[in-house]
């Protein structure tokens, strides 16, 4: 191999293939959640739509109702997830927890939900029992009711077995005011536990990891300990849950829509060794992975702590914990500080999440 | 909550030491030195721990070509887009090849276009691919340094074993040695030690690079990925640099031998044999790439399929070609950032996370 000898090359100039920008057609990039996803709702959706409780940009809708004091919460939801059950939980649980969530991102009590489920012929009647079933008991642990709903079926192929929509309504409260524009300087970022377990549970029961673990999705239902939450603080200014694109992304739409800098401490981030050394094997960073059952709380500094107490009485809140704070300096960044004295920019995810080659 | 880092790692990522390390560095170098670290995962590391931020002024570090989604060529990318068009095609594939740009589509878009993709996270598993589907042409994009020589060459020789007639891979690996002689013969040339790719060392050993140390007068030191890896890698090359001395020191020797893994090695001597091959960004670099034997040539996807003629038409803003040769940084294109970004690259080394631009891009780099 090193027989032949090298003679000096003359390197070419720029190269560099055109971009393609995908505006033609849909890919799978923009179902990411990250900033394709925000071109697709921002181009076609509410170029169209748009109104002024799209334009709130938060989990869900505040709708005020006339003659009430509070006002109305509505968030709605797809799932789309394979396999339909991975440890930890299962696309029935995922249709509800995700739009409880939501809905009580905004202080809202959720109460009613609808559910439309389209369903691929030939999916077995056992498996949609088992998904209703799991649906039935997050109902009850987080204290909804659906109340209205629809089925549709499809030719075989034309769906993965089964699709769910939700849709979610609460109460919010006379005086509550939360929201990702709210995050003031001088807060503290609180989150609920560890970052990533969801992205890693549903990859690995695909079966194509070649490696195996016991990391479980964290989906669940965090109403109860948002309502506990509020009531003994309601300062908070900003809930919200890190699905798809992570923690990073979550923080990143914060600060553009609080025009604030918000800066982590590497070391604090709790994330599991599991989830870390399936990330660096697969070249994933966990600050993008999805997250279903975790809080994000944005909070003044002097109630940080009993906060923290608050979220860990509740199990899904037991490794709560402080990861940062919120500056008025470089607004719209997301800046973290690592234990080596360097600071990296986390931006937002751009499209899916691709795994390296080695 | 306890230290994330998983006990093996910890050491490697301790802060401490790491420091340490970098005062060392600090004490050793005396006037500047232009040092490249070959392997793109390095780079992603440099970026990822923010270590740039911490050597002395005097230490630049350039990012190699070491990324092989970066540097696979043009026509390659097409040639593997119109595959994957065909009807009885499973086109299988690393994930990040998915986003890179042909010239006209990705593979994302063929995907789209109802065009069968598959992203797989080792070749066997396409080979597993073409087992359970006897009724398709499954063809896997084997690119990659040596460093994925080895499991591609073995799924090449699963597929002869199994006698399955439906596989066929469509063969991109590049090698470092010869891009090393490409890079320090160029007329251009800035660098003056090398860290080299430890994970491609791990496979080949590092007998290959005496003489190329010896040849351009540049000292070498093999190096890791961890962040105390890495330092000790600058810290040696700095060491021999400052005494004057031209060697390559092994810093990654947890894992690294001088004959390498030797059974790997006979893995790709008996698959494959060096070839010329083009480099995006660089050009044709002679014996550079793996092409199959004889012996193996029925699994040549170019030869399966009629892959033609393929014209090349390259984006005149994008300057991949000196940030792969290490002659400029990412953020001193006009593009960076603006017209090229992770989602739009207008350059393969935006679309890897292991390409210098998207590094850059990612952790924050606006300007140096």
């Amino acid at each position: 191999m090193t027989g032949k000898t090298f003679e000096p090359i003359t390197m070419q100039g720029p190269v560099c293939p055109v971009p393609h920008h995908h505006t033609d057609t849909v890919v799978i990039g923009h179902g990411s959640g990250g900033t394709m996803t925000q071109d697709l709702i921002r181009n076609i959706f509410q170029s169209r739509l748009g109104n002024a409780y799209l334009e709130q940009g938060n989990d869900a809708a505040r709708i005020a109702i006339q003659g009430s004091a509070g006002e109305l919460a509505v968030s709605t939801d797809s799932h789309v997830v394979f396999p339909l059950f991975f440890p930890g939980g299962d696309i029935g649980r995922l249709a509800i927890c995700g739009t409880v969530n939501d809905v009580a991102m905004l202080g809202a009590k959720p109460a009613f939900l609808t559910a439309g489920f389209i369903l691929e012929e030939g999916l077995p009647m056992e498996t949609l029992t088992r998904v209703i079933e799991s649906m039935a008991a997050a109902c009850e642990e987080a204290g909804v009711q659906i109340v209205a709903g629809d089925t549709k079926v499809v030719e075989k192929g034309k769906a993965d077995g089964i699709f769910i929509n939700t849709a979610g309504f609460g109460l919010i409260p006379p005086g509550r005011d939360l929201g990702g524009q709210l995050a003031q300087p001088g807060d503290v970022v609180l989150i609920s536990g560890t970052l990533g377990d969801h992205g890693i549970a549903v990859l690995q029961a695909r079966g194509d990891l070649g490696f195996e673990s016991g990391i479980q999705s964290d989906a669940a239902p965090l109403n109860k300990m948002i309502a506990a939450l509020l009531e003994a603080i309601p300062r908070v200014h900003v809930l919200r849950d890190p699905t798809r694109g992570g923690l990073a992304t979550t923080l990143k739409e914060i600060a553009c829509q609080s025009q604030v800098s918000i800066h982590l401490e590497e070391e604090s981030i709790p994330i599991r060794p599991e989830v870390r050394t399936a990330c660096d094997m697969l070249g994933f960073d966990p600050l993008y992975l999805a997250n279903e059952g975790k809080l994000i709380v944005v909070l003044p500094e002097e109630n940080a702590n009993q906060a923290l107490e608050i979220l860990r009485q509740n199990p899904y809140g037991a490794m709560a914990t402080r990861i940062g704070s919120v500056s008025a300096a470089d607004p719209e960044q997301v800046l973290l500080h690592t234990p080596y004295g360097t600071t990296r920019i986390l931006d937002m995810l751009s499209g899916e999440i691709l795994p390296r080659i080695c | 909550m306890a230290d994330p880092t998983p006990d093996f790692l910890s050491g490697y990522r301790n802060a401490k030491l790491v420091k340490t390390v970098l005062a060392e560095i600090r004490q050793t170098v005396t006037q500047p030195w232009t040092l490249m670290e070959i392997c793109g995962g390095q780079t992603h590391a440099i970026m990822q721990y923010g270590l740039d931020q911490l050597l002395p002024d005097e230490i630049e570090l350039v990012h190699g070509p070491g990324c092989p989604v970066c540097v696979t060529s043009l026509e390659l990318i097409d040639q593997a887009l119109m595959i994957a068009q065909q009807p009885e095609v499973i086109f299988t594939s690393f994930g990040d090849m998915l986003r890179v740009p042909g010239s006209t589509a990705d593979l994302f878009s063929i995907r789209a276009a109802g065009g069968d993709v598959r992203v797989v996270y080792a070749p066997l598993d396409a080979v597993k691919i073409a087992a359970q589907n006897p009724e398709k042409q499954v063809v896997f994009f084997a690119i990659g340094f040596e460093t994925t020589a080895p499991a591609n060459a073995m799924a090449v020789i699963q597929a002869e074993k199994l006698g399955l007639k439906n596989f066929s891979i469509l063969p991109a690996n590049v090698l470092v040695p010869p891009a090393m002689h490409a890079i320090l013969s160029s007329p251009q040339n800035r660098i003056q030690g090398f860290l080299a790719a430890g994970h491609v060392c791990a496979v080949m050993g590092y007998w290959e690079y005496p003489s190329i140390a010896e040849k351009y007068q540049t000292p070498m030191a093999v190096t890791g990925f961890e962040p105390l890896d890495l330092v000790n890698g600058i810290l040696e090359t700095v060491k021999m640099l400052e005494e004057g001395r031209v060697a390559v020191e092994n810093a990654y020797s947890r894992v690294v031998t001088f004959e390498g893994n030797k059974v790997a090695q006979q893995m790709i001597a008996k698959v494959f044999q060096p070839v010329d091959r083009n480099w995006r960004g660089i050009g044709t670099i002679p014996l550079s790439g793996y092409g199959l034997t004889e012996t193996y040539e029925p699994f040549d996807a170019t030869q399966r399929f009629n892959t033609g003629e393929i014209r090349t038409e390259e984006s005149k803003i994008c300057i991949a070609g000196q940030v792969l040769q290490g002659i400029k940084k990412p953020s001193q294109c006009p593009a960076f950032g603006t017209l090229c970004n992770p989602q739009t690259p207008l350059g393969a080394p935006m679309v890897s996370s292991e390409g210098a631009c998207a590094a850059y891009y990612r952790y924050g780099r606006k300007s140096s």
